[in-house]
């Protein structure tokens, strides 16, 4: 159990910049989960915690300590990897005992840390397998319980769930939470799987090109993001975006068709005239309204129905129906003032309330 | 699916086959087939008379205090040849697959050594280690050491040793290091999380994962000692000074060529013939079920 600050953390490689500039700071017991599209540089940041990589600036605090500069041994943190790196020469037993012995404990001592981690994961029955022996579930969790029986101060996993079929990463997902909360180690989990995000993290980092475009609690994220980045990367389907103009009493939003929106009041700081991107999910819109939707692709889910179609001013929409899917060509809708976003369309930041 | 012949022709086959057969025929099994029965006769010193004696060569041989040696000197070589080689490619290797800048040329340059021909390999160590004109044997002189390989018979083994080995450097270096590459990245890193120092990661998790790769190049280096470095000594020492550096294969060429002992070297051959059968069982046996995991 740990605190753990990030301060300004910049991250070259060669001539790249990959990292500009995160910071973070992590409560004793929380389980933050980093976010974002391939490449925008999770795994790096990860590494750099644990100490597997060089910050080229900032600095790395685990309980007010600087570890930036301390070798990965010295800063009692246990890793989980995608591909969970065990050591494919060894029982699993020795796998899980082998951080352990570097440590010195004694021989009893590993024999029931190891035993306890094994029963905890369902594993006591395999610990005489080899790694080559396990299926990928059971391959998974022996990562778990080798970073486990360690008692380290912070787990981190870099999208430990992602080499697992969808059913099998659904329950290892729910027993990942769960085990976390038992053990209450503070932890980073890194994943570019929204669903994930959303259900495992007390509080989410979404990253975007090597910054942290916004650290917030899941629904926090959810309701009020703070660009459009954000906004199109959680929920899916993703948020439609309509471009618009505020009109001249700062009370509604033109859109190119001449359609005007109403803002919902007290909510957004808006300049008459300001060009600004509205955001709306596709739960948010109802039946009837002033838009003409033209539909082009319905998909029945049951329970309800996803339509996606385009407005008569181009824009593309997708939205989400309770029920069968309905049968008109045309569909006049209504985005739910109450649940509208509204952003900068230079800058893509949300609006900020009014003063 | 099965597809069947695409030759309707049955002689075809044959016919591309026969340059192939015909060379393996000629260079391999008539020659060996002649040392089998060579090894079983018995020559007078003039050529005249030969005499079927069954396993009389084989029986003097062995009771020979010169072959007994010879055995001697074979395992001091080969098992220094292997040590020496194996350790030194495997040093490299692993400073070759850290991030080192210019690894690149580098590696090439740890290559060459195979490329070399064993007669110009030979020159390279004469002109280093000859007493007269060697940089390395000047230099030892001038330190004082009484070096002379030509005359000491275990600085004769030491060069032939160090000349061999050098020569299969390279060999191992390039599967060392391509055993050390195959290790994924994250498992050492794992190690390192674990806590384990780099020597102790080398010793738990580097080494053991390369077992398959170390086993298989042990093999090829008794091989090679055993077999493959008559031209190295030949050009550097030619078995001397007395027969301090006559290895098995070396006794069999100088019995015959030399001595004109054909029953004898017919005999030694089919010992090695039988060495090298029971090298490449081995290895078929453990390579195939690969070592360790
Ligand atoms: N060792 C390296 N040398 C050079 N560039 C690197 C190195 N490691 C990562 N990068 C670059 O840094 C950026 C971030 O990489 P990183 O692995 O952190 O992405 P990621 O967010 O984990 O992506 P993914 O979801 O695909 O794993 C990428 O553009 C990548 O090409
Ligand atoms: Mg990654």
């Amino acid at each position: 159990m740990a605190e753990l600050k990030l301060s300004g953390i910049v991250k070259n490689f060669g001539a790249v910049r990959v990292l500009h500039g995160i910071d973070l700071a992590v409560q004793n017991g929380e389980m933050i989960v980093i976010v974002g599209a391939s490449g925008c540089g999770k795994s790096t940041l990860l590494r750099i915690v644990a100490g597997l990589e060089r910050a080229t600036g900032g600095t790395v605090l685990i309980d007010d300590r600087d570890v930036t500069a301390l070798e990965p041994a010295a800063r009692d943190i246990a890793m989980v990897f995608q591909n969970y790196a065990l050591y494919p020469h060894m029982r699993v037993f020795d796998n899980m005992a082998y951080g352990l012995r570097i440590r010195g404990l004694a021989k009893d001592d590993i024999k029931r840390r190891v035993q306890e981690a094994a029963d905890l994961l369902g594993l006591s029955a395999l610990l005489d397998r080899r790694p080559r022996e396990l299926s990928g579930g059971q391959r998974q969790r022996v990562a778990m319980g080798r970073a486990i029986v360690r008692e380290p101060k912070l787990f981190l996993f870099d999208e430990p769930l992602s080499n697992l079929d969808a059913k099998l990463r659904v329950a290892m997902r729910a027993e990942i939470k769960r085990l976390q909360r038992r053990l209450g180690v503070t932890s980073l989990f890194v994943t570019h799987d929204q669903v994930e995000a959303m259900t495992l993290g007390d509080r989410l980092v979404v990253m975007h090109e090597g910054r942290a475009a916004q650290i917030a609690s899941p629904m926090e994220i959810f309701e009020r993001p703070a660009d459009t980045y954000v906004a199109g990367f959680i929920g899916s389907p993703a948020m439609n975006f309509l471009p618009a103009t505020i009109t001249e009493d700062g009370k509604g939003a033109r859109l190119s068709d001449g359609n005007i929106i109403a803002l919902p009041p007290g909510q957004f700081a808006a300049q008459p005239g300001q060009k600004v991107t509205l955001g709306i999910r596709p739960e948010h819109i109802s039946l009837p309204g002033p838009l003409r939707l033209t539909t082009d692709l319905i998909e029945p889910l049951g329970s309800e129905s996803v339509v996606h179609g385009r407005l008569a001013s181009g824009e593309t929409m997708a939205l989400r129906l309770p029920g069968a899917p309905p049968s008109a060509t045309v569909l006049e809708i209504a985005p739910r003032a109450e649940h509208l976003h509204v952003f900068d369309a230079e800058t893509g930041k949300r609006l900020p309330p009014p003063a | 699916m099965q597809r069947k012949a695409i030759f309707n022709n049955k002689l075809l086959p044959y016919l591309l086959l026969a340059p192939q057969l015909a060379i393996t025929f000629a260079f391999f099994f008539w020659p060996a087939g002649e040392a089998v029965w060579y090894s079983f006769i018995r020559q007078d010193a003039f050529g005249i008379s030969t005499q079927f004696v069954w396993f009389e060569n084989f029986t003097d041989l062995f009771a020979d205090p010169l072959y007994h040696q010879v055995i001697l000197n074979t395992v001091i070589f080969s098992v220094a040849v292997t040590v020496l080689a194996m350790g030194f490619a495997l040093g490299l290797a692993v400073l070759a697959d850290r991030h080192i800048r210019g690894k690149d040329g580098y590696r090439t340059l740890l290559i060459w050594p195979y490329a070399v021909a064993p007669a110009v390999a030979a020159i390279l160590y004469i002109f280093l280690f000859h007493p007269d004109i060697g940089l390395i044997g000047r230099a030892l002189k001038a330190a004082g050491v009484a070096w002379n390989y030509t005359l000491n018979g275990n600085q004769a083994m030491l060069v032939v040793v160090l000349a061999a080995a050098w020569k299969q450097v390279s060999y191992n270096f390039l599967f060392f290091l391509a055993g050390l590459q195959s290790i994924p990245r994250s498992v050492l890193e794992a190690a390192a999380i674990d806590g384990a120092s780099p020597l102790h990661r080398f010793r738990t998790v580097i080494f053991p994962l390369l077992s398959p790769t170390t086993f298989f190049l042990l093999v090829i280096n008794i091989t090679y000692a055993f077999f493959d470095t008559f031209g190295i000594i030949d050009a550097l020492t030619k078995g001397g000074p007395g027969n301090a550096t006559q290895t098995l294969i070396y006794r069999a060429y100088i019995d015959g060529r030399v001595n004109l002992d054909i029953g004898s070297s017919s005999a030694q051959s089919v010992v090695l013939m039988i060495a090298v059968m029971a090298l490449t069982l081995v290895q078929f046996r453990f390579i195939e079920r690969k070592v360790h995991y």
